[in-house]
């Protein structure tokens, strides 16, 4: 490729693509350039191959991943014999909201990315070129589901290793480990943008995931919490993920369950989503 | 020596009507002195011809009351160089956020490449190229596929993007590094490929904020080469810097900001010129006595209309409006009195001297301006 090297790339300032079909354009309005799909596979893209550089972050995430199961398997299995839990084994119950528990981590420092490329000044690159804001938001999302699918996968098969049974739907529990992951992705990401730096962000993280785990049928049958805790669960979308992946998981699933908690999840990720995009024009007026 | 671009005129590049390429257009071939003879421009409503930037009364407050702009005007011909010079914390890069559509002003209205930065922020963004003060290269990803990512986000794909990938990263050196994560590059080499990220789908408008902070010299240099590369292709480039030298070396047009305004604009030479003081030093044969001091003194206030006049032994200093041009009169002056030049030197003000006058106080000499005078010896 030129090699000429006076002048190997007389710039041409003035090409630019036509402008003549722009919609009016309001400020953050449907950007020209490459589509939002596009934008957001290749941000996903981008993500993925930092991940792929850092074995050692890596590792200590798949470590983390599958100590979960064992660790509370052991500290609860007496549980199940508690009058009313009604599981067979405790693995059973418990891979499910250990599933979630864990989504909702590996989510939760999604907006670290973000601050990150705030500090860099990616962000700043980013949002100067005719990235869409919710194509950043997409692409994170991307990473999320892929990150979950593989982190899901490889509890399932422990739980599998550890007496965990699943019944013909359970491909269901990823479905919903990652609308889960969405929800809590989108909000980390959408408070980064406010907050714009990581102690506040870990602060808030840390404060959400595990009361909404335990807050959940995640570790403890409803049967056996206390009266307002079980009305809590109610609106707890971790416990619709868990809800919904444990009937998935079932001998004999509950369709009607596992469709509407996963349209819950699927309606609050979308909405979260949203909410993340408009925290962009949060963030430029602070700028 | 310094070069300048003079502004391009505004019919330096001829609207063309033909189709405008698509951005992932091959490059258009080397043509180092040629004007710019692309395609129209977008066919934006061009408010005024010719002007690639036009900031009006931008005004920024920060939350907290900290009043960042207050109220800066400029306007950037096509195909120049500008540059707005101040110390941290006058505006500048509060300036280039709002112009590049990262922030929004508190009032005034901005039109970049033609386009309204806040009504018309997609087209903006598809105009411009930005290096921002805090680099904008993702440090776990390879210098190729950030250029790549980039050109990706304007919409260029397939082989026409790989082929701009591997043009620019040839360019600017970096052919060697391409597949290194940039992590491991240094500042010098972060730097380029930050303006080459800017340069991946051919802007109309770059903005350089503090292209050259923390650069070591041989690194300044040869940035200060890449971005005379540039305008000289006819490139519009601002330039945002708080040294004076390379103001003085690459911009055509300095604004100086100070306190989220503006307080001197004009080229260098003007800026300089509107100081009235070139200071010219005379070498004479012999010390002059008294008498012929005296008259030497009436003779260049008379005729070269010289001001500060000193003499000390065979050194004699005065300042004049125009150095160069009253040479003929202060050896006139000599003549008169009887004596003669061995050397005469004009020292033009810096832009140093600029500064101190404009902004009260004299620039950071930690900033590693050049305090030096642009000297030129003339006899």
């Amino acid at each position: 490729m030129a090699t000429d090297t006076t002048l190997s790339v007389a710039d041409d300032p003035t090409t630019v693509p036509p402008a003549g079909g722009d919609t009016g354009g309001g400020g953050d309005g449907p950007e020209r350039g490459a589509s939002l799909l596009s934008q957001s596979a290749w941000l996903t893209v981008r993500q993925l191959r930092a991940l792929l550089r850092q074995p050692a972050y890596l590792s200590i995430s798949l470590v983390q991943a599958v100590i979960w199961l064992p660790l509370f398997g052991s500290l609860f299995h007496k549980v199940v014999d508690v009058p009313g839990f009604g599981s067979r084994s405790y693995f059973d119950y418990l891979t499910p909201g250990v599933v979630m528990m864990s989504a909702m981590f590996s989510s939760g420092w999604s907006g670290m990315s973000m601050i990150n490329d705030m500090t860099s000044g990616v962000m700043n690159r980013l949002l100067a070129a005719p990235a869409r804001r919710l194509a950043l938001i997409a692409g994170s999302l991307g990473y999320t589901a892929v990150v979950i699918t593989i982190q899901t996968g490889i509890i399932i098969l422990l739980g599998w290793a550890l007496g965990a049974h699943y019944g013909p739907a359970s491909a269901l529990i990823v479905v919903a480990a990652i609308l889960l992951a969405f929800v809590v992705a989108a909000l980390s990401d959408g408070l980064a943008l406010l907050v714009r730096q990581e102690e506040s962000l870990i602060a808030a993280v840390n404060f959400l995931v595990l009361p909404l785990t335990f807050l959940s049928s995640a570790m403890v049958s409803k049967t056996v919490m206390p009266g307002w805790i079980r009305t809590v669960t109610r609106f707890n979308p971790v416990d619709w993920a868990v809800t919904a992946a444990r009937s998935a998981a079932s001998a004999h699933p509950d369709w009607a369950t596992i469709g509407g908690h996963l349209g819950y999840l699927a309606a609050l990720a979308l909405v979260s989503a949203l909410l993340a995009g408009r925290a962009f024009s949060v963030y430029r007026r602070a700028m | 020596m310094p070069r300048r671009h003079s502004p391009t005129s505004p019919t330096a590049a001829p609207p063309s009507p033909s189709a405008p390429p698509s951005p992932s257009a091959p490059p258009s071939p080397p043509s180092p002195s040629a004007p710019p003879s692309g395609p129209a421009p977008p066919s934006g409503p061009a408010a005024t011809a010719g002007l690639a930037i036009e900031a009006t009364g931008l005004t920024k407050t920060y939350a907290g009351g900290v009043r960042a702009l207050d109220g800066i005007s400029f306007a950037v011909p096509a195909g120049t160089v500008f540059g707005l010079l101040g110390p941290n914390g006058a505006g500048k890069s509060t300036t280039v956020k709002i112009l590049t559509t990262l922030s929004r002003a508190g009032g005034g209205k901005a039109r970049v490449a033609g386009f309204d930065v806040d009504r018309q922020a997609a087209l903006v963004r598809r105009s411009i190229g930005l290096v921002s003060q805090a680099s904008g290269v993702d440090p776990e990803a390879t210098g190729r596929e950030n250029i790549v990512l980039q050109g990706r986000l304007h919409g260029m794909r397939g082989p026409a993007l790989a082929a701009r990938a591997d043009e620019l990263l040839e360019r600017f050196g970096l052919a060697g590094a391409a597949d290194r994560v940039a992590r491991t590059y240094s500042g010098g080499m972060a730097r380029k490929l930050d303006v080459a990220i800017g340069l991946v789908q051919r802007p109309r408008v770059l903005f350089l904020d503090e292209p050259t902070t923390g650069l070591d010299p041989e690194a300044r240099a040869e940035m200060w080469a890449e971005i005379d590369r540039l305008a000289q292709a006819g490139l519009t480039i601002l330039l945002t810097t708080h040294y004076l030298e390379e103001a003085d070396r690459l911009a055509a047009q300095v604004a100086i900001v100070e306190g989220g305004r503006i307080v001197a604009q004009g080229s260098p030479d003007e800026l300089k010129s509107a100081l009235r003081g070139d200071a010219v030093h005379l070498s004479l044969a012999a010390v002059p006595d008294a008498g012929a001091v005296s008259v030497l003194t009436a003779a260049l206030r008379a005729r070269a209309g010289a001001t500060e006049v000193s003499a000390e032994g065979r050194q004699v200093h005065a300042r004049v409006a125009d150095g160069a041009a009253s040479l003929p009169a202060v050896f006139a002056a000599v003549a008169e009195a009887g004596l003669v030049v061995t050397a005469a030197t004009v020292a033009r003000p810096s832009l140093d001297d600029v500064y101190l006058r404009h902004v009260g106080r004299r620039f950071a000499a930690g900033a590693g301006a050049d305090p030096g005078t642009e000297t030129r010896e003339v006899a």
